[in-house]
């Protein structure tokens, strides 16, 4: 992650403010930044999105591919995360630098997303055994800004959500199958990410916790939790990062603050998502011109 | 890999060649380019996009740096190729210029064309580099005006 350097006396100052729930930018501990979405941004792909969260960028897109599925789940489709941390975000990702974040990155999205109630691949299978579709999500960080994982789910379910993938149908000739996928742009299956988990990081600062840290918050936690949460507030996974210790009562306390705050987030989500669809060729694309 | 090694040398020796590097002694200057979607004319869209950032940065170049494609298809040459036309085994030509002086600091030719053809297809790249001047030019002035507009208020 983007390092900043931070005084012990900023620290303290970023301690007690927390302690007292006033932030630096007088946010409470549970407050996101503002947050910016625009999906369908790239033509190339099956769906994308854009989510700006203050300072950080990230860019996902979903391409639909057809192929076989795995052998020990022949009836499910798959998904399959690539992290890339541009060196534009910070010149430390340059060459294979930011490797290791990408791939803790795309470790933690696809723990989150491999519980079966929260997203349905077997909607993705064509053919039990021989055919499926395969979403390929590439997730790039143009610019980090602290709080890169739940930008990257956000991200993602946007992605997800704006996926249109063309229907198929399979028609069977004396033991010879033959797909045929349509070429209309409207005849689509969409994909189904109501109960897909946004991930939700809350940072130990001193004695209590704040979800989306900013760089400066993020240089002074010792312990991290980033777990992924559904709306119905279902924990899909949980890891802690950092340092630091906890002790079982803060353990329990994030945990609280988390799924109380992904339930609120995959809401806000969900409006944004289909408020943007309402408005459909209304809405001016702003893209990367601003 | 390969191709972006490729890439990554021909727009440093093109940037070498435009940017005033002996008013930045004992300096690195990074330039980092991310390419978000291709349609072919990565390189130009490459350089193009780098001139603005380097104009952006404050950094003194000679002159700006325009690139663009060329091919010739049937018996016409035509300017700005895409992905289908790059890859349908026609000529491919990929200029970049210094647009005041006219002067190309980068040539890179792919396929087989017929040296009859050349200037005509050479000469069709360096106009596209021109008409990309335009609009990067005027763009820059409408930023610049805009910046120097709300300082003064």
């Amino acid at each position: 992650m983007a390092e900043v350097d931070l005084s012990d006396a900023e620290k303290i100052f970023i301690k007690h403010g927390v302690q007292d729930n006033c932030r630096e930018d007088g946010r409470g501990c549970e407050d996101y930044r503002h947050i910016e979405l625009e999906t369908g941004l790239l033509s190339n792909t099956t769906g994308s999105a854009r989510v700006r969260l203050a300072n950080t960028d990230i860019l996902a897109g979903v391409k639909a591919e057809l192929g076989t599925p795995s052998p020990d789940k022949p009836n499910k489709g798959r998904l399959e995360f690539f992290v890339d941390c541009s060196a534009n975000a910070t010149p430390v990702f340059e060459g294979r630098g930011g490797e290791e974040l990408a791939a803790e990155i795309g470790n933690i999205l696809t723990r989150t997303y491999d519980c079966p109630s929260c997203f349905d691949l077997e909607a993705l299978c064509i053919i039990p055994e021989e055919q499926c579709w395969i979403l390929y999500v590439d997730v790039l960080l143009l610019e980090c800004g602290g709080n890169l994982f739940d930008v990257a789910s956000i991200a993602v379910k946007a992605a997800l959500y704006n996926t249109k993938i063309p229907k198929v149908t399979v028609s069977r000739d004396e033991g010879l199958v033959e797909l045929e996928i349509s070429d209309d742009p409207y005849d689509v299956q969409r994909v189904e990410v109501q109960s897909a988990p946004c991930i939700v990081t809350v940072c130990k600062i001193g004695h209590s916790h704040v979800v989306d840290a900013s760089l400066k918050e993020e240089a002074c936690c010792l312990a991290r939790l980033t777990m992924g949460v559904t709306e119905r507030r279902t924990v899909t996974g949980v890891r802690k990062e950092g340092s630091g210790s906890l002790d079982p009562a803060s353990l329990e306390d994030m945990m609280q603050t988390g799924k109380r705050v992904g339930e609120l987030l995959n809401k806000s989500l969900m409006d944004s998502l289909l408020e943007e669809e309402r408005q459909g060729s209304k809405k001016k694309p702003v893209g990367f011109l601003k | 890999d390969r191709k972006s090694q490729e890439m990554t040398m021909h727009l440093q020796q093109t940037f070498n060649a435009a940017i005033l590097t002996s008013l930045h002694p004992r300096s690195q200057i990074d330039i980092f380019v991310e390419v978000l979607q291709s349609d072919g004319g990565n390189y130009c869209a490459s350089v193009n996009a780098a001139t603005l950032a380097v104009i952006d940065a404050g950094i003194p170049m000679k002159d700006y740096v325009c690139a663009c494609s060329a091919s010739y298809l049937g018996d016409s040459p035509i300017v700005d190729i895409n992905y289908l036309e790059e890859s349908s085994g026609s000529p491919e030509i990929t200029v970049a210029v210094l647009p005041k002086s006219e002067q190309i600091v980068f040539l890179e030719m792919n396929g087989r064309l017929h040296e009859d053809n050349l200037s005509k297809v050479v000469d069709m790249a360096v106009k596209g580099c021109k008409d990309v001047y335009g609009v990067l030019d005027r763009t820059v002035r409408e930023h610049v005006s805009q910046v120097g507009s709300s300082l003064e208020t």
